[in-house]
């Protein structure tokens, strides 16, 4: 079972891209595709640091603020620079794979003997099960899994306590209501500009943040490991949506997060039914078309269905008429 | 104390699109006056409230509000000193957001956004009072999403959002137009009520010559650009509905006269 207590754990350090991506694109609808390159920034500046012997807390931090940064760059490339949302993101995306292979001088750093959160989280799983394996719901699991998967879900929950807190500030509002009507909240004194750039500055700092965490559960940064995790956090945004059915913040926040854990289980289910892991990204693709495209998809069948029995009823009216 | 000095506003300058707006408009409108700007379909008179509240850079001229030199201010930051109501009833709210949220974002137009909570217990009911006042029974709905309520109750709700904080300035953007009779009717007697109330200075937009004539003690027309007549105080409490009226028609013989005028010229000359 360590296959699901491991889909569980990553599902939970993604929901933080999942909410990154939630800020931008259903705060302001601003697709962000700079989150391709700034989880992988995240990643790269904790294991760099990490290597180098800073505290993994202290790493992850960092990776958070260096995310910041690359929203930063997309915000400012997009509202005075006045290039297109998706440019924007795609120039700071592709800029930040040639500064992510210089910060890990390597495409691919291991952190296999590096202290890193997972090694805090071994510890606690130890200590909570007092041996080296732990009995989690009748299944035997490592302590390692088992403290890795209790640490992700308490930082998962802060850091949604924080951003349900957050949105309900008034700068927080303010955020919310420069994607809700740009127009209104500008005539109250807002520059949306400068939420925007705010707005990607959080988003991408979770999203690097994810980053951090994920390369440590998994014990390496990759500078491939970003592709496609955009697409990633815009279905787990959706399959939330879906699940909770509402537009309230916390029910966004909880749905989007019950949304990464549920896709991460899907996949690692379909995984094991022998779906080819080269087929991922495909099918990742495709169920994000679909979800968006089946809510318009099917009103218009019903209403095309209707329309046939509607046409057929007036032809006979119209044969009726002609009869008289 | 609103002036405009010599505004001047060419859009999509230098193509064959270009339109002449505003053709060098100066007005002055004092402290606690309420000025209803009429005028036909292109007339400038919705540019002319559009370059007071910012939406675009001035090719010439000059604007002051309250003694500051606003000409170079962007949009937001004039939003510290007027209130604005649209003409679409949805521009004017946060529609996924509840009543109360809008409201509490209006309470602190212009001022800073920090990290306190937008809404505190004492400004929650606070906001309760005020929007009972309207007499429309929204306080029972403080927590509805502001896009679930009709036309004519967001408009109200964008009036009181616009005049929370005092405003130096009220632009009303024919801010009636977009409703029923009766609700229309209801959010006049709703501003005539606010703008009274407060002493706001206001400079109103709108096309109906019922509520230039009834409505504020200062009617400016425009047309082409121009100010064509402006009547203050003393002529503005003579004139009814049909004078403005008969003005206008004055106005579109006259222009009617002028291109056929040019026809005959072409035709005798060229």
């Amino acid at each position: 079972m360590t296959l699901l207590v491991s889909a569980w754990t990553i599902g939970l350090i993604l929901s933080l891209l999942a909410l990154g991506v939630y800020i931008s694109y259903r705060v302001f609808a601003f697709p962000d595709i700079t989150a391709d390159g700034s989880i992988t920034f995240g990643a790269a500046v904790a294991a760099s640091m990490i290597t180098h012997g800073t505290n993994p807390l202290t790493a992850s931090a960092v990776a958070f603020l260096a995310g910041s940064v690359a929203g930063i760059c997309t915000g400012v490339l997009h509202t005075r620079f006045k290039i297109n949302q998706l440019l924007s993101g795609i120039l700071v995306m592709t800029a930040l794979y040639s500064v992510n292979l210089h910060v890990m001088g390597q495409s691919n750093l291991p952190l296999l003997n590096a202290k890193t959160l997972t090694t805090y989280a071994e510890s606690l799983g130890r200590r909570i099960s007092g041996r080296d394996t732990a009995n989690l719901l009748g299944w035997t699991v490592s302590a390692r899994d088992l403290g890795s998967l209790i640490l992700a879900a308490a930082i998962v929950l802060v850091i949604a306590l924080i951003a349900f807190v957050f949105f309900r500030t008034n700068l927080g509002s303010a955020m919310r209501a420069s994607g809700d009507n740009a127009q209104m909240i500008r005539a109250m004194g807002v520059s949306v500009e400068n939420m925007i750039v705010l707005g990607l500055a959080l988003s991408n700092g979770l999203i690097a943040f994810s980053g951090a965490l994920l390369a440590q559960y998994q014990g390496f940064a990759d500078v491939q490991m970003g592709i496609g995790m955009v697409v990633w956090g815009l279905a787990s945004v959706i399959i939330g949506r879906a699940l909770v059915g509402s537009d309230s913040l916390g029910n966004a926040l909880t749905g989007t997060i019950m949304g990464s854990v549920l896709f991460r289980l899907i996949i690692a289910l379909a995984l094991r039914w022998g779906l080819n892991p080269n087929d991922l990204k495909l099918v990742t693709a495709l169920f994000v078309f679909g979800a968006l495209v089946l809510p318009q998809l099917l009103p218009r069948v019903a209403r095309a269905s209707s329309l046939r029995s509607g046409a057929g009823a007036q032809a006979g009216s119209l044969r009726y008429t002609g009869g008289k | 104390m609103l002036q405009l000095r010599d505004v001047e506003k060419t859009f999509f300058a230098g193509t064959p699109n270009s339109v002449h707006a505003l053709k060098g408009v100066s007005l002055t409108i004092d402290e606690g006056s309420f000025v209803t700007v009429i005028g036909t379909n292109g007339s400038g008179k919705s540019t002319l409230l559009n370059a007071v509240a910012g939406a675009f850079p001035l090719d010439r001229g000059a604007i002051s509000l309250g003694g500051h030199d606003i000409t170079r201010w962007p949009e937001h930051r004039r939003a510290a000193l007027i209130g604005r109501v649209f003409q679409n009833p949805f521009s004017g709210t946060a529609p996924n957001m509840t009543v109360a949220e809008n409201l509490a974002l209006a309470a602190r137009r212009g001022l800073g956004r920090g990290l306190g909570p937008l809404l505190p217990a004492r400004l929650v009911s606070e906001l309760r009072d005020r929007v009972a006042t309207l007499n429309m029974q929204l306080e029972t709905r403080m927590d509805n999403p502001i896009g679930t309520l009709s036309g004519g109750q967001r408009q109200a709700l964008t009036l009181l959002m616009a005049t929370w904080r005092r405003p130096e300035l009220l632009l009303l953007d024919e801010h009636t137009a977009a409703l029923d009779p009766k609700s229309a009717d209801q959010i006049v007697r709703l501003t005539d009520r606010i703008v009274s109330q407060h002493r706001l200075t206001t400079l109103m937009v709108t096309h109906s010559m019922q509520q230039a004539a009834t409505l504020g003690n200062r009617i400016v027309m425009m047309n082409q650009g121009r100010v064509l007549a402006d009547y203050t105080e003393a002529q503005r409490r003579r004139v009814r509905a049909e004078d403005l009226v008969r003005r206008f028609e004055e106005i579109r013989r006259d222009e009617r006269l002028d291109v056929s005028a040019a026809e005959m010229l072409r035709a005798a000359y060229v």
